[in-house]
């Protein structure tokens, strides 16, 4: 099968990886990753980032699929009942906007600057290390280390259940790719059916 | 020899399952499985040959393999 540019995309998200762990404050750029499946879903009607040109969903089929980094299970039932789905979007935008509140928390100078990546929203891990100072507010930086850890949880989450189950698996109950679908649910307005009747 | 009937077999998505990924689109060889609308993955029932490809690849295992005439 022909090779598109954008099917090298992986090379950016490990690329994004490996940066937070020079300069925290490239965790920025993980944005794109939020915003661009959105205006896709939201203007489009469609999934064409998962589709096409999610960078980490290659790097786990490059990984687990070309590498055979994966058991190649089936995932349990259970991790794709919408009720687990639904659930992981709700707790994961629970987990974002209490960063977003540490954040703001800094901003306003009620807290100081945690040089830390949270992993797992649990495991505080020393990051000092890829901080040099910012010419911005710390609160700038602050965001940086909370997305940095959103980023790193997730990828951490997806390559364990890539070992376990299929490469993809990440996909299946990914915040982003949930959240896409729904707007493209509401969007087609028509959730479950298909004038053309086909399978 | 030539009495043996083969029957044939063409990929069937759960669609009510499946999470719109698209890992499917990109294994296909003859490009008969396509996204819907960002909703689900459908089938070209006139493309597929049923090699499987898109079954062993989905990572919700939402796509399985039926007989059909002919």
């Amino acid at each position: 099968m022909k090779k598109h540019w954008y099917d090298y995309l992986w090379i950016v998200s490990l690329s994004y990886l490996i940066l937070g762990f020079f300069n925290i404050l490239f965790a920025w750029l993980g944005l794109l990753c939020f915003f661009i499946p959105l205006i896709v879903a939201v203007a489009g009607g469609n999934k064409a980032y998962c589709n096409r040109y999610c960078g980490r969903g290659q790097l786990f089929a490059l990984v687990g699929g070309r590498f055979g980094l994966s058991r190649r299970r089936d995932v349990p039932r259970w991790m794709k009942s919408k009720a687990f789905r639904y659930g992981f979007l709700a707790f994961f935008f629970a987990m974002f906007f209490l960063m977003l509140w540490n954040t703001y928390l800094v901003f306003a100078g009620a807290q100081d600057l945690k040089q830390v990546v949270t992993l797992l929203w649990t495991f505080k891990l020393p990051w000092h290390w890829a901080y040099h100072g910012t010419l911005l507010h710390p609160g700038v930086a602050q965001f940086a280390f909370g997305f940095y850890s959103v980023m790193l949880t997730s990828t951490v989450l997806g390559f364990v259940t890539m070992i376990v189950f299929k490469p993809r698996s990440w996909c299946v109950y990914c915040p982003m790719g949930t959240m896409t679908q729904l707007i493209c649910k509401a969007r087609s307005g028509r959730a479950d059916q298909d004038p053309a009747g086909r399978s | 020899m030539g009495t043996e009937v083969r029957k044939k077999r063409r990929a069937l998505v759960d669609r009510a399952a499946c999470v719109a990924c698209g890992s499917c689109v990109k294994v296909c060889p003859l490009s008969a499985i396509q996204v819907w609308k960002g909703i689900s993955a459908q089938v070209d029932g006139d493309r597929c040959v049923g090699c499987g490809r898109c079954v062993k690849e989905c990572p919700a295992s939402v796509i399985s393999l039926q007989e059909v005439p002919g």
